[in-house]
């Protein structure tokens, strides 16, 4: 009997060798340890033999079976680990092919430069004021410190609105955020008549002007304006705000200048150059070789736009600036012309 | 204006500065160099790789081989008719130079001339302009023969110089001028053009350049001496003048000059209106024109014997008035020109003589014959003159300094001024006094400046005399007082108010001269203001955000189109419409985003798929009042549903649902839950089978669907249907719904399929409706996952199946989900007649 266990265990073993796959495992499992094995059929004729023989061979039988079994747990293990190898080696992708892709959506340029720039204007404290685009010249002009006929009106060509005879107050495509500025100082001033409270706003939105369409000029463009109006308002203010705006989007290390100028709602008026960050300065065809860019327009609120606010020239001052950003990009990504902007082409607004 | 830098020399002393130093201060001080023209002064040179701060064209003259030179005698050529060949001296030796000049051809042969003729002179080697080429080209004058004589030099055109465009002939130097001297220490110039500002009308001159760099550099302002001597009656007995509105003509100045002498005036002067870009006339217009630039007055010159003659040999009496609608006048251009009350007229007794500040009449011009001159010099409303010279479209040297305001004093120093050059070029005689009508004398304002206004404005602390010594620079007077400064403003400027304006201009100036870069950086040490923020902006921020996630690419298009292009989707009978449009097509403010965007698709028709949205305002016409703006959103979808690829060989096209889901996609990342799709055909734009109205709390948000055939064939675009949705963004946002999170349940939750078979009538949103209501509470989610028709089902009918969701606080078992599922079979049977598909 023993002999013939011994028998059974060195077959089997050697049968176990060659095996190399999972289906020739599961044959060798049922031919070996399944339930009409030699080695179940020597396990259930124990019943016939003699009590000594009994547990000898018992126990001879149970340790093959466990041999048996652990061989072939530790074959099982191999087959499978030479099968991963195999498939580790065999399958391999062309990794250069392309991805599968979803659609991505994207904002629109002007979209994303107006969030650039509002969200550091948040970050100083700015919050959004939003108006109307179709304004009255009193809005858009007058209450701006710009009187009919007035010759910074040609700064600022106008499309006016067919709205029959209005006399010197006709309906008009803003031709800036800046009416926005009597709107929300009005608004403030309206909270407390007696004491109106600072404000420091930015507006954004879309402004006209009447132009033929260029490569240059544009009959519609966004700006955003920022306003700040408070007691304690000063010049210097100005230009320490509108420094570390310049920072924050240009880089720390971005060099300003300020420079007179003149809109008629900002006295004095300044225009803030930046460094040329094309050329460094050194003078380039995006800054016209002058390693400047004008960036915005700027100035301390002009009194009568105060008074027209609501807040006394006397005890309250501001100071407020525009700038463009379809300007900024086509400085930053050296667009050369100004249509793409309302074209709706997807080869340029898929650039973005 | 074009400044030459000579002429600002004569004014105030330059040394140690740059041409580029000079543009740069002005520019920072508002006055913005917009180029520099070297014409001979030497260009700055640059390393490698530096370029010029300042647009730099012009040439500068070599020391050298640029000289002044004199022409002793003019030979003819052996073998050229129409050249000649010149003895010339050009300090040192003797050459001989060929040229085919006009205006020394006359001297051929004349043998040596009494005079020597001055001119510049170009050596071999010099870098000169070709004056023959187009344009402007350099060339280096070398040695060769022309028709059998050597040439190797040349005299010099002012083309060739880079002085002006001319080339007619050489240029003839004044007498004086030094033979062997270099011609840049002789008449080396730059010249600066400066953007006048609309607030610095008083800088349109050169004395106004040169006193603004007098308060940048702190020099001094050396203006020039008007005087001159006067003989013969006086004018004042001749002229009289009658101004009918002194708002429109606040002052009329006439001088009278006998006996001038026609004929050009010195080459200094011509070079430098050249320069400034005035094209010299004679003596006489120049001196006008000259006078006009060098003190910023323009000046009108009247042939006195014609007025004389019009009046009859009798007093000449001038007057000026508003002219009458409808009235004549014919200009100096030759141009009959019909006017309106808002031209001014200076007249005669016969009738008008020019359209005032503008343009002057033709018969009473100045001409070659003319031997006394009858000088004016006024001052007018700028709003008039703007209006007249944009009703004429008369752009002029005048008229750009009338239209910003020119100051009434400034009419005498001019009339003086230009008397003093007229006597001096042209040896008339200057006749006493002048004819002065000055009804409307604006007054000096004065503004009272202390040092904390200074500070309280311009955040900088400065004395009383410093404040005082940079405003003396731009003569104003300013007198010290207990509080601080009376500041008295100089009766060339009219930009100066009183009062609390008063202080900002002043402290404009204040900050100018001061410089702007000189004023510190600081951060804001106000009171904060109240929180307010925009909830507005911000949701639609939101929308725009959710639209981008879903894969959709934001578009913004034109406001302005045309009611023919909005028509080809949806036609409206009122817009708002522009008084100017710049062409047809942009001639309205648009009604509808929708058009747009399928013009944007339409652009677009070669991209296998196109998702796009634009959120913006559209505009609606109110009678007599501001339009409306309500907020619109569109999106448009149209194309493949998948992009094809190397994997992926086909794919069907974005349909209804693909939009559908899209927009329930949206506004449930807007936070609506209960929205309804209610079928539509009153869109005539849209497919009457394939259109949905989209309603949140009994209003209608919006709506969307497949666009109509026949609407999609009016655009060029492919065949796959287009699908598009708009909603109204106020209506939406008005019915925003509160908001809270639910919380995550532990126990597991019962799933359960349903199917149920019914007529094809009935809308899908109906049966799920039911399956909700019945199923309470705890039927935590509904999802459609199958539609399926067949013939087996029946003609007319579908089979709907729902995964069905189950949740509680507490563990269900299946038996409650067993009750709750017939209980919902049971009211779809009830209701819609539906059969448990088995």
């Amino acid at each position: 009997m023993l002999d013939k266990l011994n028998e059974i265990e060195k077959t089997a073993l050697e049968s176990l060798e060659a095996i190399n796959d999972q289906a020739a495992l599961e044959a060798w499992r049922v031919a070996n340890v399944g339930r009409s094995s030699p080695l179940m059929g020597i396990f259930s004729g124990l019943g016939k033999l003699s009590k000594e023989e009994k547990p000898v061979v018992g126990q001879a039988a149970n340790r093959v079976r466990v041999a048996l079994e652990s061989a072939l747990e530790e074959r099982a293990q191999a087959v499978k680990n030479a099968a991963l190898a195999k498939s580790l080696e065999e399958e391999q992708l062309d990794v250069t092919l392309p991805g599968r892709r979803v659609q991505l959506g994207r904002l629109h340029p002007s979209t994303q430069q107006l969030r650039r720039v509002m969200a550091i204007l948040a970050d100083m404290g700015f919050q959004v004021y939003t108006s109307r685009e179709v304004e009255t010249d009193e809005m858009n002009f007058q209450m701006l410190n710009f009187p009919p006929n007035h010759p910074a009106r040609d700064m600022q060509d106008t499309f006016f609105v067919d709205a029959g005879e209005r006399g010197d107050n006709p309906i008009l495509l803003r031709t800036h955020t800046s009416p926005g500025q009597i709107h929300a100082m009005r608004e403030y001033a309206a909270t407390n008549p007696d004491n109106p409270p600072p404000i420091r706003i930015a507006l954004p939105g879309m402004c006209f002007r009447y132009e033929q369409i260029t490569a240059r000029s544009e009959i519609q463009f966004n700006q955003v304006e920022g306003l700040v109006v408070g007691e304690n308002i000063t010049f210097a203010d100005l230009k320490g705000t509108l420094v570390d705006f310049a920072h924050r989007m240009f880089g720390q290390d971005a060099r300003t200048r300020f420079r007179a100028s003149y809109f008629p709602f900002t006295e004095p008026s300044a225009e803030m150059d930046v460094e040329c960050f094309v050329c460094r300065g050194k003078g380039c065809s995006v800054c016209k070789n002058s390693g400047w860019l004008e960036i915005l327009g700027c100035g301390m609120v002009h009194p009568v736009v105060l008074q027209n606010g609501g807040y006394d020239p006397k005890r309250y001052s501001g100071y407020a600036w525009g700038m463009g950003p379809e300007r900024q990009l086509m400085l930053r990504y050296k667009i050369d012309d100004i249509r793409y902007f309302w074209g709706n082409d997807l080869r340029f607004l898929e650039q973005f | 204006m074009k400044v030459p830098l000579s002429w600002l020399k004569d004014y105030i002393d330059l040394d140690g500065y740059t041409v580029e130093d000079l543009a740069r201060m002005l520019t920072l001080a508002g006055l913005e160099v917009d180029e520099i023209k070297y014409a001979g002064l030497p260009m700055p040179t640059y390393e490698d790789g530096g370029r010029h701060e300042f647009k730099t064209s012009g040439i500068g003259w070599d020391r050298d081989k640029i000289v002044v030179a004199e022409i002793r005698e003019v030979n003819p050529h052996p073998n050229a008719d129409k050249l000649t060949l010149l003895d010339l001296f050009d300090g040192e030796k003797e050459q001989v130079v060929l040229t085919g000049a006009p205006n020394i051809f006359d001297l051929k042969g004349t043998g040596k001339l009494p005079n020597p003729l001055k001119v510049a002179y170009a050596k071999e080697g010099s870098t000169i302009y070709d004056g023959h080429a187009d344009g402007l080209v350099l060339t280096t004058l070398k040695r060769a023969k022309i028709r059998g004589v050597e040439s190797y030099s040349m005299v010099a055109s002012e083309k060739e110089l880079g002085i002006s465009e001319e080339h007619e002939g050489i240029i003839l130097l004044d007498d004086d001028a030094p033979v062997g001297m270099p011609l840049v220490e002789y008449m080396g110039d730059a010249v600066l053009s400066i953007d006048i500002l609309p607030n610095m009308a008083r800088n349109a001159s050169v004395i106004g350049v040169a006193r603004e760099l007098a308060a940048l550099t702190g020099r001094e302002l050396r203006k020039p001496i008007i005087d001159y001597k006067a003989e013969g009656e006086s004018v004042e007995k001749l002229v009289s003048i009658e101004i009918s509105d002194p708002e429109l003509n606040p002052r009329f100045v006439l001088g009278l000059v006998r006996d001038v002498e026609i004929k050009p005036s010195p080459y200094k002067i011509q070079r430098r209106l050249r320069l400034a870009g005035i094209r010299p006339i004679s003596n006489v217009v120049d001196a006008t024109n000259y006078a006009m630039l060098d003190q910023g007055e323009p000046l009108h010159a009247f042939d006195y014997d014609v007025l004389k003659e019009r009046a009859g040999r009798k007093n000449i009496k001038i007057s000026t008035r508003a002219a009458k609608d409808g009235e004549k006048i014919k200009t100096l251009d030759g141009v009959d020109r019909k006017l309106t009350s808002s031209n001014v007229l200076v007249l005669d007794e016969k009738g008008s003589l020019s359209l005032a500040g503008v343009m002057g009449g033709l018969e009473t011009e100045v001409t070659d014959k003319t031997k006394n001159i009858l000088l004016e010099g006024a001052a007018w409303n700028f709003i008039n003159i703007r209006k007249t010279a944009k009703q004429h479209n008369l752009p002029s040297e005048a008229s750009f300094r009338f239209s910003r305001g020119v100051h009434p004093s400034l009419a005498e120093t001019g009339v003086k001024r230009g008397l003093q050059l007229m006597a001096e070029w042209s040896s008339g005689k200057v006749a006493p006094g002048l004819v002065d009508e000055y009804p409307l004398q604006p007054k000096d304002s004065v503004v009272e400046v202390t040092t904390k206004d200074v500070k309280r404005l311009l955040g900088i602390d400065l004395t009383v005399e410093k404040i005082s010594e940079l405003l003396t620079h731009l003569e104003f007077k300013c007198e010290t007082t207990k509080v601080g400064l009376r500041v008295i403003a100089p009766p060339h400027r009219l930009d100066i108010s009183e009062g609390v304006v008063g202080l900002a201009d002043v402290l404009e100036e204040v900050a100018r001269s001061y410089g702007f870069d000189n004023i510190p950086e600081t951060r804001m040490a106000d009171t904060l203001p109240p929180q307010i923020g925009n909830p507005v902006h911000e949701w639609e921020e939101r929308v725009r955000d959710l639209l981008v996630s879903l894969g959709l690419q934001e578009i913004v298009s034109y406001r302005m189109t045309s009611s023919e292009r909005e028509s080809r989707v949806v036609s409206h009978d009122e817009y708002v419409v522009l008084a100017n449009p710049i062409a047809p097509e942009r001639s309205v403010m648009r009604r509808s985003l929708l058009a747009s965007a399928l013009e944007s698709i339409e652009k677009n028709s070669r991209a296998e798929s196109i998702s796009l949205f634009e959120l913006g305002p559209v505009f609606e016409p109110v009678k007599n009042a501001l339009p409306n703006e309500p907020r619109k959103l569109v999106l448009v979808m149209t194309g493949l549903r998948q992009s094809l690829s190397w994997d992926v060989g086909d794919s069907p096209n974005f349909d209804f649902y693909d939009m559908k889901g899209r927009i329930e996609l949206l506004l449930s990342g807007l936070r609506y839950t209960d929205v309804i799709y209610i079928p539509t055909d009153s869109r005539p734009f849209l497919h009457p089978g394939k259109a949905a109205e989209i309603i949140v709390d009994d209003k209608i948000v919006g709506v969307f669907g497949e666009l109509h055939p026949l609407v999609r064939d009016k655009y060029e675009v492919g065949d796959a249907p287009i699908l598009a949705a708009e909603f109204d963004l106020d209506v939406l946002r008005s019915v925003s719904p509160t908001y809270g999170i639910k919380a995550v349940a532990d126990v597991p939750p019962i799933l359960e399929d349903i199917a149920v078979i019914l007529d094809e009538a009935v809308p899908a949103s109906k049966v799920e409706a039911l399956i909700r209501q019945t199923g309470g509470k705890v039927l935590t989610a509904v999802k459609l996952f199958d539609v399926y028709r067949d013939e087996k089902i029946g003609a007319g009918k579908k089979s709907l199946a729902y995964n069905l969701t189950y949740q509680s606080d507490k563990t269900m078992t299946d038996a409650d989900a067993a009750a709750i599922r017939k209980k919902i079979v049971k009211r779809l049977e009830h209701e819609v007649g539906a059969k448990l598909r088995s």
